[in-house]
């Protein structure tokens, strides 16, 4: 099992946000996780990122806690965040940061850009914040594409993106390694039918669906 | 290691880009020269001359407003990543949080500390203009009472930044911490002395617990050996402690809490949630 969060409870603020969740992603599991907003989609992505600290349950990623060994597990995994973060490093030093604390290689990255479209190398002094929206997601994508992971998790990432964008995307996507698992957090389902094989819905913080497709 | 310095190298490319940074050196750079120009070394008041002067002159102003400009700018570091965001992303990649922390907090104590310690010594520079012996055990004591006293106040800016979740408050709560200890130094202490309301024993603690007051102290005490300027608080701690002692206090006390207060950032960084 890549990651496992067994009876994963959490609440902000007294409300619980998630309620005794219970998932699993084996290998080469492609999960859609689907349900309206504030089921806590979000909230249990960034609980298997180490993110945040449980009330109660197990999670554990890669065999391993993702808090106490969080170093570890996030080897492992790349993800797109929800929302692009308006990051004030330059594009260089992003890709610098991105390259020397995950070894990840620059030339794989202009790479993907480049199959998307996303002209990278006339704007490398250019203010990540200062890309456009769907140029963030472009290169958070790239990145993520680029990182030697054996979990992706995606939190909604064509949000931004126009048609074409993604449509590449999606190209992209099938040529992912099928030894690696993807997460995907969407509200199109349409879109990654054909991408997907597994459909978790969630709401109200429980995990309500977990169908195999 | 090889993280911590690449975070910290990234912080301090960042704030050379920001406004806040180009304000802050612009104004210390800025003082030194005003200082230099209206001829203030010039000119003798209570017995000092020339460099000397301006340096006391700048260590006055100082005091009150490099703390203020710490907080401001540094207070936001982790809390403004985490409101916007930023802090889930560079999280998500495999970076530990004793990395990031420390890394962050070396690369904003390069930013806040070498633009007052250049004013120094563009003071210095001036100083060598106009020809002169150049009080150089004094420019070394206030390069060390600015290292301290800037992280000192840097240990409190990410103190407040990682166990407050909002932005406003932790920038509200740096107001208030600077408005009283600027307020208990020892003109304050003075009239509550001089008004035994208090005993005289809570008044020096006080005194001796407030990093602003500590820096004052040492500051002044190597120029004006009997603190006259700055009145009995001073007085009597000089007489109990002694010169040299005094002046070790005043700069290994606020390195103290600073690291104090940035190890009880650093818990509370690591026991809370990240966002
Ligand atoms: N850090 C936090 N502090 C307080 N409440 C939070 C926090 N994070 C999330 N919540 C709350 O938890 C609930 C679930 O949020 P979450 O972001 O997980 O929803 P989501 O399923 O991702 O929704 P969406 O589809 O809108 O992205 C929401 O009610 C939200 O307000
Ligand atoms: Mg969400």
């Amino acid at each position: 099992m890549l990651a496992i969060a067994k009876n994963v409870t959490k609440s902000f603020m007294g409300t619980k946000v998630l309620d005794s969740v219970n998932l699993t992603v084996g290998e080469g599991d492609r999960i859609a996780m689907m349900g309206p907003n504030g089921a806590g989609k979000t909230t249990i992505v960034r609980a298997l990122l180490g993110f945040y600290h449980i009330d109660s349950g197990e999670i554990k990623v890669n065999g391993a806690d993702p808090i106490k060994n969080r170093v570890d597990v996030l080897k492992n995994i790349s993800f797109i965040p929800q929302l692009p973060p308006p990051v004030k490093l330059s594009i260089e030093e992003l890709l610098s940061f991105v390259e020397k604390s995950s070894d990840i290689s620059r030339e794989k990255i202009f790479a993907e850009s480049n199959r998307m479209d996303l002209d990278l190398k006339n704007q490398l002094k250019k203010p990540f914040f200062k890309l456009s929206g769907g140029m963030k997601q472009k290169l958070l994508i790239a990145i993520a594409l680029s990182k030697k992971s054996n979990l992706l998790i995606f939190d909604e990432p064509t949000a931004n993106l126009d048609p074409k964008g993604r449509e590449k995307f999606y190209e992209l996507l099938t040529e992912i390694d099928p030894a690696c698992s993807t997460l995907f957090i969407t509200h199109r389902l349409d879109e990654i039918e054909g991408l997907v094989n597994r459909k978790i819905y969630m709401d109200l913080g429980k995990v309500v669906e977990d169908e195999k497709i | 290691m090889k993280n911590l310095l690449l975070i910290a190298y990234l912080d301090v490319k960042e704030s050379l880009r920001s406004k806040w940074f180009y304000v802050y050196s612009v104004v210390f750079g800025g003082l030194m020269a005003l200082f230099f120009i209206t001829g203030v070394s010039d000119s003798v008041v209570m017995g000092f001359t020339g460099l000397s002067r301006m340096l006391l002159i700048f260590i006055q102003v100082t005091i009150i407003i490099l703390p203020i400009f710490i907080l401001i700018t540094t207070v936001k570091s982790i809390s403004g990543d985490r409101e916007s965001n930023v802090l889930e992303y560079m999280l998500s990649f495999p970076v530990s949080l004793k990395d990031y922390y420390w890394g962050k907090m070396l690369g904003r104590f390069a930013t806040v500390f070498l633009p007052v310690f250049f004013a120094l010594i563009l003071g210095v520079i001036f100083g060598m203009m106009k020809g002169g012996a150049l009080p150089w055990k004094m420019i070394f004591l206030y390069s060390a009472l600015l290292f301290s006293l800037s992280f000192v106040f840097l240990g409190l800016a990410f103190f407040l930044s990682t166990i407050l979740k909002s932005t406003d408050i932790a920038l509200g709560a740096s107001f208030v911490v600077w408005i009283v200890l600027l307020a208990f130094i020892d003109i304050a202490l003075m009239g509550l002395m001089l008004q035994n309301r208090v005993s005289d024993e809570l008044v020096i603690t006080l005194a001796m617990l407030n990093p602003i007051e500590v820096f004052r102290i040492g500051a002044i005490s190597l120029f004006d050996p009997e603190l006259t300027v700055i009145g009995p608080v001073a007085y009597y701690l000089l007489d109990t402690l002694g010169s040299v002692w005094l002046i070790v206090y005043s700069f290994v006390y606020p390195i103290v809490i600073g690291l104090l207060l940035s190890y009880l950032g650093y818990i509370a960084f690591r026991k809370k949630d990240l966002l």
